[in-house]
């Protein structure tokens, strides 16, 4: 039994080669830990072991370590990035789990994100759905003034709100479909809401639901799972825009 | 195509389709519920509609909406399965996520087979042989719907299978309803939950006036 500031952990972890290989689970016992310590620093812990014992240490995406950057990813028993809703997995602590309790973590699964090793899977995808229209074409001049554009206070904040996806991917690994609808409605959201973005939006929306459906990605059936899990809590009234905005866009051609 | 070749469309196709079977259902309902209180109103109605050329049309609108809306769900579900080829070991779902959401094509797979042993008990014995232009065996053997009602709904276990089977249309449309007007862009976070009660209300109105007739069948012919 641990004492009060430390706790056992036992880690069924997800190990794959490469994208080829075929993976299996591999448990590691008694990993220590404390309540504190977060969860990715745990993985670095059992890393330093396995590095130690001269094993290959477990491979998974992570940068920032403070919810903005979205490269945490991992399956953490059930749910992605952990049963903490409105938290990335780096803001996960261990806390959270009970001492002795025993951990499943597994890559995203989707075809669209394929396992590259262990837990790091290939977001590219949300990439390429980003460059097919996820951007505003400005000619560059002069900053205009602050207020030469005015916008109302609501519309910035739902603008915000949208734009705070941080494109981590949980919403595909949530959705029993493996939909990208509320990653995709997100980046269409921001900019639709906006004059500025209002200039390309017909072309923005067909060209990223067109690129999205082209990776592979399934079908939303809006059981609300993406938005249950994701995050930075982005809402589905995203999605309903989008379908609106893709919907107008198709009558117009 | 974009109604086939996307998945917004797709997914449009599936929500005109359903909310076309809910207005459906909801004069399928009110129809039936007139048999509580007087088979004479009931049979006339079913006289007005028999195998008059708008009810044959009224049918095959309804069939092709029927059809659409499960092949689409097929193709979708098709599509979802190559998006996720291979599954979590462990999947929770947060409190959000609703059970009908998840089941929706196995809900629909019931509504189905309940649908081929409804048609079987009442429209291959009234509208059917009428088309075929069978002879009656005696006077209103295929336009006396409200004997019709009472006899099929004589057995118990026929009224519980067929209670079961509404209650699987109500979980299915607690979710479907809403749902349709999501995908076609009718929604916004206001609305949300407006539309989340509207479609369990409007469910369960269905759910009760199609269930009233079965006991009320049942009642009157025991």
């Amino acid at each position: 039994m641990a004492t009060d500031n430390t706790m056992k952990v036992n880690l069924k972890v997800w190990r794959q080669a490469d994208s080829k290989a075929k993976g299996e689970f591999k448990l590691y016992e008694n990993v220590e830990t404390t309540p504190d310590t977060s969860f990715l620093e745990t993985l670095d812990i059992l890393n330093e072991t396995l590095v130690e014992k001269g094993e290959e240490p477990i491979v998974f995406d992570h940068d920032c370590r403070e919810g903005i950057c979205g490269m945490c990813s991992l399956f953490i028993n059930g749910h992605p990035h952990g049963p903490a809703q409105g938290a990335t997995t780096c803001q996960l602590y261990m806390r959270r789990f009970k001492d002795g309790e025993t951990i499943t973590v597994e890559p995203w699964r989707s075809a669209a994100f394929p396992v590259i090793k262990d837990l790091m899977v290939n977001r590219n995808a949300f990439d390429q759905i980003q460059q097919a229209g996820g951007y505003v074409s400005f000619n560059c001049g002069g900053a205009q003034d602050a207020n030469a554009i005015p916008i109302s206070k609501v519309d910035a904040d739902e603008a915000m709100d949208s734009a705070t996806c941080i494109g981590c991917g949980a919403c595909v690994a949530a959705c029993k479909n493996g939909s990208a609808m509320l990653f995709v409605s997100a980046k269409v959201s921001q900019f639709a809401l906006l004059p500025q973005g209002r200039v390309e939006a017909v072309k923005r929306v067909k060209s990223m639901v067109a690129k999205m459906d082209e990776l592979g990605f399934g079908n939303c059936t809006n059981t609300r799972a993406c938005e249950a899990e994701c995050p930075k809590c982005i809402s589905i009234s995203n999605i309903a825009r989008m379908n609106r905005e893709f919907i107008c866009a198709k009558f117009k051609d | 195509m974009w109604l086939i070749d996307s998945s917004i469309g797709r997914k449009v196709i599936m929500s005109v389709t359903g909310l076309f079977l809910v207005l459906f259902l909801i004069f399928h309902m009110s129809m039936n519920v007139t048999a509580i209180f007087s088979g004479e109103t009931y049979n006339d109605i079913c006289g007005f509609l028999g195998a008059n050329w708008y009810a044959l049309a009224g049918t095959m609108v309804l069939a092709a909406g029927v059809v659409l809306h499960i092949v689409f769900a097929f193709i979708l579900s098709y599509r979802n399965y190559k998006a996720r080829p291979i599954g979590y070991s462990t999947q929770k779902n947060q409190k959000e996520v609703e059970l009908a959401s998840q089941n929706m094509l196995v809900l629909g797979l019931i509504i189905l087979l309940g649908l081929g042993l409804h048609l079987s008990h009442f429209w291959a014995k009234m509208q059917l042989p009428e088309i075929l232009g069978t002879t009656p065996a005696y006077e209103g053997e295929f336009t006396n719907g409200a004997e019709l009602i009472k006899i099929t709904f004589s057995n118990l276990g026929i009224c519980v299978g067929y209670i079961a089977w509404f209650f699987v249309i109500w979980f299915h449309l607690t979710h479907g309803i809403w749902s349709a007007f999501q995908s076609t862009g009718l929604d916004n976070k206001v609305w949300f939950p407006r539309l989340k009660m509207c479609a369990n209300i409007l469910s369960t109105i269905i759910f009760l006036g199609f269930t009233a007739v079965v006991v009320a069948g049942y009642l009157q012919s025991n």
